[in-house]
């Protein structure tokens, strides 16, 4: 990905003395995250949806839910999915084809916080053990890209999953019946990923745009759920001392509340 | 961490498997190794630095790193398809993130450095022992590194920090969370979190990590010691 966009010698010099001196390139404290705007029930077919705008980096994340097979190893709890497409209208450094490396590492990390919470309670989500369970399928689509697709997409499943409705339904002798109405998929936590990056010499920065993830050489994701606990990393590029991991790990859970209050605010969720 | 707990294999929390490495272990590869960590079995080779085909794809001012990770259709339990998986994909793109950052890829530029690692038998901790191999392959390849790298996983299983998961810990496993390091520059390349963990329980795994990796560290040296003094032996 690198190979896309050059950052010339000069802004990357500019943006690591403008860090030393605590502000950023676009004017931004460290610690701030662009403007974040949400749009929620954009695709009126999916059960939810939300479109996420961190900046002008742009995600659209859907959720369908539809019957299946459990797997064998867990033949009471339905399915979770999640799946990432950098489609090529989003950015010249995306082609058409299958996901690649960056694609499938995307849509891996939102999925583990979600899955190692159980933010979605998937034993609600059985209708007949071994049989026939409700699968839900969380599609991410990076739109427009400006770095930082990953909070952007942590942030657009999970209030895509919160403010999914679904059939009403019941379970009467392991037979799906149908109520009248609709009701919330059972949503149990809050997790979201917080991106930081920094310089080889400098502070720690959250939300890089593309310039900065460029730039910077080294970044790490973590996710935090509402507890404060912490439900997965991910170290992306670079290399960071031990020290700067526990601090990456501090700042992570400072900031990540915000997000988690945005959720809130447009999900109406009560964890 | 209770120090009465003993692991379904016996071992303490914080005791590595038993590990045998071995290297050169290739004749056509230009560096190869074979690392063991309990039944995990892991075979690395390394071509390069070579001619890059696509052309396109080279960097004008460095070397790139190319990786596969693989695990052969026999190393798990139920038979594993041969094509890649979402999973192999995305381990192949942190092995390579993570063994990269040792290579002066700037000596070599337009050229590519391709890493092939198979699986052979996996029971946890398959990563580590690649990234493990990958480092011994990469300096038996004669390719300059700023230090070796060393790699392992230390989870939360029943509470209890451990070190090293096998697959049977890892499958129960609260957690799991594998580290690689250079031991030297005390730089992580590698940090992943699979599960759920209080700030406390991670500085304590990480801690615990650090320590697995040093123990490492002292095997891989030891392993290219035994190896190269042997060579120098021969000549003398």
């Amino acid at each position: 990905m690198k190979t896309f966009r050059v950052v010339s010698q000069l802004v990357r010099a500019r943006m690591v003395d403008l860090l030393s001196k605590n502000s950023r390139i676009d004017g931004r404290g460290l610690l701030d995250y662009r403007e974040i705007k949400v749009e929620k029930g954009f695709i009126g077919r999916a059960a939810g949806s939300a479109q996420v705008s961190i900046g002008s980096t742009k995600v659209l994340a859907g959720v369908k839910v539809e019957l299946g097979e459990p797997f064998p190893d867990v033949p009471d709890k339905g399915i979770l999915t999640v799946n990432a497409e950098l489609v090529p209208l989003a950015s010249p450094a995306f082609e058409p084809g299958p996901p690649d490396e960056n694609a499938v590492e995307l849509a891996r990390i939102v999925d583990r916080a979600l899955r190692e919470t159980e933010t979605v309670d998937l034993k609600m989500l059985c209708i007949e053990p071994g049989r026939k369970v409700f699968v839900v399928f969380v599609d991410i689509y990076v739109l427009d890209y400006d770095g930082n697709f990953i909070d952007a997409s942590s942030l657009a499943s999970i209030i895509a999953l919160s403010t999914a409705r679904i059939r009403r339904f019941r379970v009467e002798d392991g037979k799906l019946k149908y109520e009248d109405g609709y009701m919330p998929l059972p949503i149990r936590h809050i997790p979201v990923t917080v991106t930081l990056a920094k310089p080889n010499d400098g502070p720690f920065i959250v939300d890089p745009n593309l310039e900065e993830e460029l730039s910077l050489g080294n970044r790490i994701s973590i996710s935090i759920d509402e507890l404060g606990r912490i439900c997965g990393i991910q170290k992306l590029e670079g290399t960071l001392s031990v020290d700067e991991i526990f601090k990456a790990i501090s700042i992570a859970k400072d900031v990540a509340p915000k997000l988690i209050d945005i959720v809130r605010r447009e999900s109406g969720l009560n964890v | 961490m209770s120090s009465g707990f003993v692991r379904v294999d016996g071992r303490l929390p914080d005791q590595l498997r038993p590990i045998k490495m071995a290297v050169g272990v290739l004749d056509k590869a230009d560096g190869s190794a074979y690392v063991e960590q309990g039944n995990t079995k892991v075979l690395v080779a390394v071509y390069g630095p070579r001619e890059l085909h696509p052309k396109h794809q080279a960097s004008l001012d460095s070397a790139i790193v190319r990786c596969r990770y693989h695990m052969a259709p026999f190393s798990t339990k139920e038979r594993k398809t041969p094509a890649p998986s979402r999973r192999e994909v995305e381990l192949s793109k942190v092995i390579k993130d993570a063994v990269s950052q040792a290579i002066f890829l700037e000596n070599f530029p337009r050229t590519s450095i391709d890493i092939f690692i198979e699986v052979l038998e996996a029971d946890g901790g398959t990563r580590c022992a690649s990234i493990n191999a990958c480092s011994l392959a990469l300096a038996n390849a004669g390719i300059p590194l700023r230090d070796l790298i060393s790699s392992v996983a230390v989870g939360k299983y029943r509470g209890c920090i451990i070190l090293d998961l096998n697959d049977e810990e890892d499958e129960a496993a609260e957690a799991d969370m594998p580290i690689a390091m250079m031991p030297s520059l005390n730089m992580i390349t590698l940090l992943q979190v699979n599960g759920v963990l209080t700030e406390e329980e991670f500085k304590r795994a990480f801690n615990l990590a650090v320590k697995g990796c040093m123990e490492i560290n002292m095997i891989q040296r030891e392993t290219l010691r035994s190896v190269y003094a042997s060579i120098k032996g021969e000549e003398d």
